[in-house]
């Protein structure tokens, strides 16, 4: 094996950890604002991804059979739509069912479970119990070798692009906007953000909506992957909570460094260990690490 | 005559008794062989409910990793019964007799050390609760010495659970993957297939049963149920008055391991098989449903919560398997929203005085029926909502502490 070889070799495999990484960070992005901002424990977070998948494969059939000419363009406009749709469903269920329980963080997680069963049904029973795919537009297809022996999936390329755009929105919107200020005076402290005016009672539901349209965002980027079935979304949702945990639930950064640790010991793993037992060994690192440092990684500042 | 009222009415031994003869007598006559095996089954769910209540309902932590202790109680129990089963004389057709079938399949050609020990029935038994016993005594002395409690145990218990699912998947040869281990025949020789066989191990699991919950309701009397409560309500009041707050937590958690394994090692000799199924996060979840359902302030209440949610779970995924899940997701909604104290809540706010109106309806005007019970007894209070002992807030539980019964 030629130097060029092994070189090439391990850029792929920095690639598979990087879009990992990606996937990670999206499953994370939105319950880093459910559940590391505001605290709610939201089990049904994997569906409202499998909620944004659908939409694309609903906006891809329509395209298909009413405007093929536009297939090739659609795809942004229907992530924007993913959003838009997760984020209604999320309003909707913060109305119905969040709210109120604010106080009791173990109840959520009760409840939110009873609403992830609900809606996995209400999948099969809408749209049916078999796996689809939506037909995708030819520039997400194949892969880009810049040199020889070396192949770059386009849509892992996709996924990492869209995940930094995400996640450069997700900060940029915490830190530098009304909304962001709002948001993090609440989590500081609520009874005194209520006082100086602002609308805590609207600030989350907002935020709750925003994070459930993150998760169809990450959704609809998981379509140009693999395939959508009623019962995808829970096979993210331990995972997601974990990648949260071990970056300190308050911060978004610790999020994103978690992802990317997490993601890069599996792929590692992998390369020498088989796929389940890369997977356990990750999985006890966190939990062993999680036992040593209860706080995350990135302990936040704030009093709760 | 009114102290042994008061004691049965604060003991809860009376819903005990009308328990022990539900099961002991009701059931056996009422049913043939087969439901009654399938009752079996439910009970054992019930031992990890009556775990959730002492862990969750008393102690204020919720674990949703409780499907790991079931499934290695039953795992333990299994590996006893497969190597049994996988005689020299039974598996000759194997390119190595004498071995559970799939390690053969997964060409081992001998058994590996840690089966060994399971040769032995009475280290299979010490097994049983032991080593489930000491995985929670290591994950929870290291969480709760930190002061790790509520959403992030929870989440740790469910990765936990996600572990040992994917390592039992993972190594088929070592443990039968997503099969997991079947085909189990004889214990000690004696065969677990028969009716009669099958009849006599619901009596046992049945016993075992009632035994745990006496077992927990002395618990829940003595000084350290007092404690648990008090440390679910106000854990740094219960700190700053000298207690070690995270060992009667742990204490509780692994009590609540225990008692699933017991479980789990009675499911696998009730049912004949124990696989992943069992283990993973899905079930652990449903587990903690049994108890919501039931009451989790109840250990009658939780045993009736695993029994009516089983039943209805084989009943709709029977005829309406696709009403079932939209029911189950109803089930949790509205045991939260609803009714968070459960089957026994209702009895405790809507029979309980119907039944105290009726009793007093031809002395009105007097307590004559009722012996001065309610200042004795506060668990038991004759009228609800007087709330005499529920002046505490309850942190994130919304569990009247006044309403205990067992």
């Amino acid at each position: 094996m030629s130097f060029d070889e092994i070189y090439n070799i391990a850029l792929m495999q920095g690639f598979a950890g990087l879009s990992l990484f990606a996937v990670l960070l999206l499953m994370g992005l939105g319950l880093a604002i459910i559940f590391g901002q505001m605290g709610v424990i939201n089990m049904a977070h994997g569906e409202f991804m499998t909620i944004g998948a659908y939409t694309i494969f609903l906006l891809s059939s329509l395209t298909e059979s009413y405007a093929p000419g536009l297939i090739q363009a659609y795809f942004p406009f229907a992530i924007v739509c993913a959003f838009l749709v997760a984020f209604a469903f999320g309003w909707l269920a913060e109305w119905a069912l969040i709210r109120h329980l604010y106080k009791r963080p173990l109840d959520t997680l009760l409840a939110t479970w009873g609403l992830s069963l609900g809606m996995q049904q209400a999948f099969r029973t809408i749209i049916g119990p078999k796996e689809v795919s939506p037909t995708l537009p030819d520039w997400l297809m194949g892969s880009w070798s810049p040199a020889e022996g070396l192949d770059i999936p386009i849509n892992g390329m996709f996924v990492l692009g869209l995940t930094i755009v995400v996640t450069g929105g997700v900060l940029l919107a915490l830190y530098k906007s009304r909304w962001g200020l709002r948001v993090r005076a609440t989590v500081a402290n609520r009874s005194m953000a209520n006082a100086i005016g602002i609308n805590t009672t609207r600030t989350d539901r907002v935020t709750f909506a925003i994070g459930c349209g993150i998760a169809g965002v990450a959704g609809a980027a998981f379509t140009t992957i693999g395939s959508t079935g009623p019962t995808s979304g829970s096979l993210y949702i331990v995972d997601a909570f974990l990648v949260v945990t071990f970056g300190g639930a308050a911060s978004l950064w610790g999020t994103v460094v978690s992802a990317f640790g997490i993601a890069q010991t599996q792929s590692i793993s992998e390369f020498f260990l088989s796929g389940s037992m890369a997977k356990v060994l990750t999985l006890l690192l966190i939990v062993t690490i999680l036992m040593l440092r209860p706080q995350g990684l990135f302990a936040s500042k704030v009093r709760r | 005559m009114d102290a042994i009222k008061t004691w049965l009415g604060r003991s809860g031994l009376a819903s005990i008794a009308i328990l022990a003869v539900l099961l002991l007598v009701v059931f056996p006559l009422a049913m043939d062989t087969f439901r009654l095996n399938l009752v079996g089954k439910y009970l054992t769910y019930g031992f990890v409910a009556i775990g959730l209540v002492m862990l969750w309902g008393y102690g204020g932590v919720l674990s949703l990793g409780q499907g790991v202790f079931f499934g290695l109680g039953g795992y333990a129990m299994a590996m006893f019964l497969k190597l049994e089963a996988s005689d020299p004389e039974s598996t000759k057709i194997q390119s190595t007799p004498g071995i559970p079938d799939f390690m053969d399949w997964n060409q081992l050609t001998e058994l590996p050390l840690w089966w060994e020990p399971f040769n032995s029935f009475g280290f299979t038994l010490f097994a049983v609760v032991a080593v489930p016993v000491l995985l929670a005594f290591i994950i929870s002395y290291a969480m709760f010495k930190r002061r790790v409690g509520g959403v992030y145990f929870a989440i740790i218990t469910q990765a936990v659970a996600l572990i040992l699912t994917v390592l039992i998947i993972g190594q088929q040869g070592y443990t039968g993957g997503v099969n997991g281990m079947t085909d189990l025949k004889t214990l000690m020789g004696w065969d677990i297939r028969t009716d009669e066989a099958k009849t006599l191990l619901y009596f046992l699991t049945a016993a075992l049963l009632l035994g745990a919950i006496l077992l927990c309701r002395w618990i829940q009397l003595s000084k350290l149920g007092t404690l648990l409560l008090a440390m679910r309500d106000k854990e740094d009041r219960v700190r700053f008055s000298g207690y070690d707050v995270s060992m009667f937590k742990v204490f509780a958690f692994c009590l609540a391991a225990a008692l699933s394994a017991i479980g789990g090692a009675m499911f696998t000799l009730q049912v004949g098989f124990m696989s992943p199924s069992f283990v993973g996060i899905v079930p652990s979840i449903e587990m903690v449903i049994f108890a919501a359902v039931g009451g989790r302030m109840s250990l009658v209440g939780a045993v009736y919560g695993a029994l009516l949610v089983n039943f209805g779970k084989t009943y709709f995924s029977e005829t309406f398997p696709d009403l079932w899940l939209f029911l189950m997701a109803a089930l949790f909604i509205g045991v939260v929203m609803a009714f968070p104290n459960g089957l026994a809540g209702l009895y405790e706010s809507h029979v309980k005085p119907w039944l105290a109106r009726r009793k007093q309806a031809p002395a009105p005007g007097g307590t004559g029926g009722e012996p001065p019970s309610a200042s004795a007894a506060p668990a038991a209070p004759t009228v609800p909502h007087t709330t005499t002992s529920a002046a505490v807030p309850t942190a994130g539980i919304g569990a009247k502490v006044s309403s205990q019964s067992a």
